[in-house]
């Protein structure tokens, strides 16, 4: 049996993505800038993707930017809000952020900007009363990730965006692992910015979108074309944006109800695992959490050993281990909230999608348990 | 996933000599949980003084359990004189070979044997012997092991010392220490290190450390003639500032501007201040 549990890393492409974007392969390959029938034809089918992304988020259709993945949408929004600032901004952010988050902070202090990582208690969650010292400190872009892609924990945006704008700040979420996970609904959330990816919702890699609340400054990211309202040049990548609309149209249509028969999933997942394993813990606050994460620790054994052998098994999971990456370091997340190491080497990610079913997890709970027991009786800390 | 051998996935699948042998003639313990890789060997030995049995256990990933592995099957049969000489490099070999970053799992392997030779032989019950200086901090790395590992694989940068014994791998701060480790066992010139960064000022501390050297540097000599310097504003490495008193109509005051101020803030500050002159109103 094959199991897939790492949707977010990757997701499998709808089927229904998948026959949406052929014809764009096939027949409608035209430029939809052209002046004639090629292109025209074509036009429409980007206008209707980009209603559909909007629409799943609560947006207006101008205010959606086709991007080539969420890293982009991310560098685009923090480096264009930066360029377009007509006074010099201060940068917060959080130690947990996504890569595509932390280089670009980085990028900023190399450049002089004042840039303030946000901490996060042993649960992953954020301090407010530090939000709120920091957004004293003078004007600022902040860039909050609405979910956890390790530990699944959401912050609460709805109120980090409002105390952002009460500041007159400028405010980005890196929504990657929340968009299709959670109904989000932008008429209601005060972000100015918000960006989202295609894989991480069912469609192909090498598609994302950046929302820009209207009225926001942002400097162009590609030069060299009117596309997307000139602030991303490049001919329209027709098929993927499509199919990126075509699975933003999937999310909201069963949004609810989905997620509640994975969370059920995931439940289950973790509730076996609990029973069965002894010496674990759950890292990330269990309540805002997204519905389809679950991150555990096996104390005593390391992660890597772990998934070779689940994957030994076709199950697919990941860890936040030294080994995994090749660095010498337990991830940074897992160290933001200062797991211990006696369980930080051992932590497993479980992300799971629509496509899972009950026997999936199932067939996990019978098969994981012997390889923890195993694991650890080769280890020298081990308890059996 | 990695690029593991089918040696490297068997052994770590199907490990062979797991457990610890009671009574043994010699213990070697190393690693930590901190660290995210441990292993502890244990041997007993006949009548020949041959290692009869070993066995070992692993807190890590499957390289690290496939090394200590093939570390046990390796040595069974040898004497302690023949042990000895195993490198980590004989154990990267046994197994097909290891990928660059889990070269440290073979070291490890080779590090829990000494201590265990080490122990039989003198009953010294030590975790792990810690000759010479701790050069790495982070995974408490000795001076006298990076020579080892740089000597036996003839390694020649600080991130193949890094992947060989962690050395290096964490803070960063013993980089130059490394290099300089290096240099010596190779005989030549140390590997560019990373040019060392100009020290990064919060804006608070740059502004500060601007005002303190234009009080100290700069006004004394202005006062002399009666004049005085504002600080006006810090933007980014542009600093701006107004001429006060006796200086603010001085057309020679202008040349004090570039020639004294700005070489002094250069000198104390940072070499990438420019000064400027608040425009007037």
């Amino acid at each position: 049996m094959n199991v897939y549990l790492d949707n977010n890393a990757t997701t499998a492409v709808a089927p229904e993505v998948i026959e949406a974007m052929a014809p764009f392969f096939r027949d409608l390959w035209g430029n939809p800038s052209s002046m004639h029938a090629f292109g025209g034809r074509v036009r429409r089918y980007v206008d209707e993707a980009r209603q559909q992304a909007a629409d799943l988020i609560g947006a207006n259709r101008s205010e959606i930017i086709f991007t080539s993945c969420g890293t982009e949408s991310d560098n685009m929004a923090i480096r264009g809000t930066m360029e377009a600032a007509t006074e010099r901004l201060n940068f917060i952010t959080t130690r947990v952020e996504h890569p595509a988050v932390l280089e670009p902070a980085r990028w900023l202090k190399a450049r002089g900007h004042n840039v303030i990582e946000l901490d996060v208690d042993s649960s992953g969650r954020l301090d407010l009363a530090q939000l709120q010292r920091a957004l004293s400190l003078g004007p600022a872009l902040v860039s909050i990730m609405w979910a956890n892609n390790e530990t699944g924990v959401m912050f609460p945006i709805k109120e980090i965006a409002e105390m952002v704008k009460a500041a007159g700040g400028i405010m980005h979420t890196d929504a990657v692992q929340a968009v299709g996970k959670l109904p989000i609904d932008l008429r209601e959330i005060k972000a100015d910015l918000l960006s989202l990816s295609g894989h991480k919702l069912h469609a192909p890699k090498g598609i994302g979108a950046l929302y820009v609340r209207k009225g926001t400054r942002i400097a162009p990211f590609l030069l060299g074309g009117h596309q997307e309202g000139g602030k991303r040049g490049g001919t329209e990548n027709v098929p993927y944006i499509v199919g990126l609309g075509k699975a933003c149209e999937l999310a909201k249509r069963n949004i609810s109800e989905e997620m509640i028969r994975v969370a059920v999933l995931r439940d289950r997942l973790q509730k076996g695992i609990l029973e069965t394993c002894s010496d674990v813990r759950v890292n990330g606050d269990q309540i805002q959490r997204l519905p389809n994460t679950l991150n555990i620790s096996f104390l005593y054994i390391e992660g890597e050993s772990i998934l070779y052998h689940l994957s030994d098994l076709g199950i697919a999971a990941s860890s936040g281990s030294a080994c995994t990456s090749g660095s010498l370091e337990p991830s940074h997340v897992i160290r933001a909230m200062g797991v211990p190491f006696i369980a930080a080497h051992g932590s497993i990610r479980f992300s799971l999608s629509r496509y899972n079913n009950e026997a999936e997890i199932d067939y996990v709970l019978e098969k994981l348990p012997p390889i923890i027991r195993e694991l650890r009786s080769i280890s020298p800390f081990g308890r059996t | 996933m990695w690029e593991y051998t089918d040696k490297v996935l068997d052994h770590f699948r199907n490990p062979r000599n797991v457990g610890v042998i009671e009574k043994p003639d010699g213990t070697g313990e190393v690693g930590s949980m901190a660290c995210g890789d441990a292993l502890k060997l244990t041997f007993k030995l006949d009548q020949k003084k041959r290692i009869a049995d070993v066995k070992f256990q692993t807190f890590g990933c499957a390289s690290a359990i496939a090394s200590s592995s093939a570390l046990t099957e390796m040595v069974k049969g040898k004497t302690l004189e023949e042990a000895e000489k195993i490198t980590n490099q004989d154990i990267a070999d046994y197994l097909g070979g290891l990928p660059e970053q889990k070269m440290h799992c073979s070291v490890m392997g080779r590090e829990a044997l000494e201590v265990a030779i080490h122990n039989y032989r003198t009953g010294d019950t030590s975790k792990k012997i810690l000759e010479g200086r701790v050069v790495c901090h982070c995974f408490g790395v000795t001076e006298e092991e990076i020579e080892r590992v740089v000597r036996d694989n003839h390694l020649a940068t600080i991130e193949q010392v890094t992947n060989y014994c962690k050395a290096g791998g964490a803070c960063g701060k013993c980089h130059n220490d490394i290099a300089a480790i290096i240099a010596r066992i190779t005989g030549e010139t140390p590997p560019p290190v990373q040019k060392e960064k100009p020290r990064r000022l919060t804006a608070l501390q740059k502004i500060k450390l601007i005002e303190e050297t234009l009080e100290k540097e700069v006004r004394p000599a202005l006062r002399k003639d009666g004049g005085d310097i504002e600080l006006i504003d810090v933007i980014g490495d542009r600093v701006i500032v107004a001429l006060r008193g006796m200086c603010a109509n001085c057309q020679v005051a202008r040349f004090t501007l570039k020639d004294v101020v700005e070489a002094k803030l250069k000198e104390f500050v940072s070499q990438d201040i420019t000064v400027e002159e608040e425009p007037s109103k």
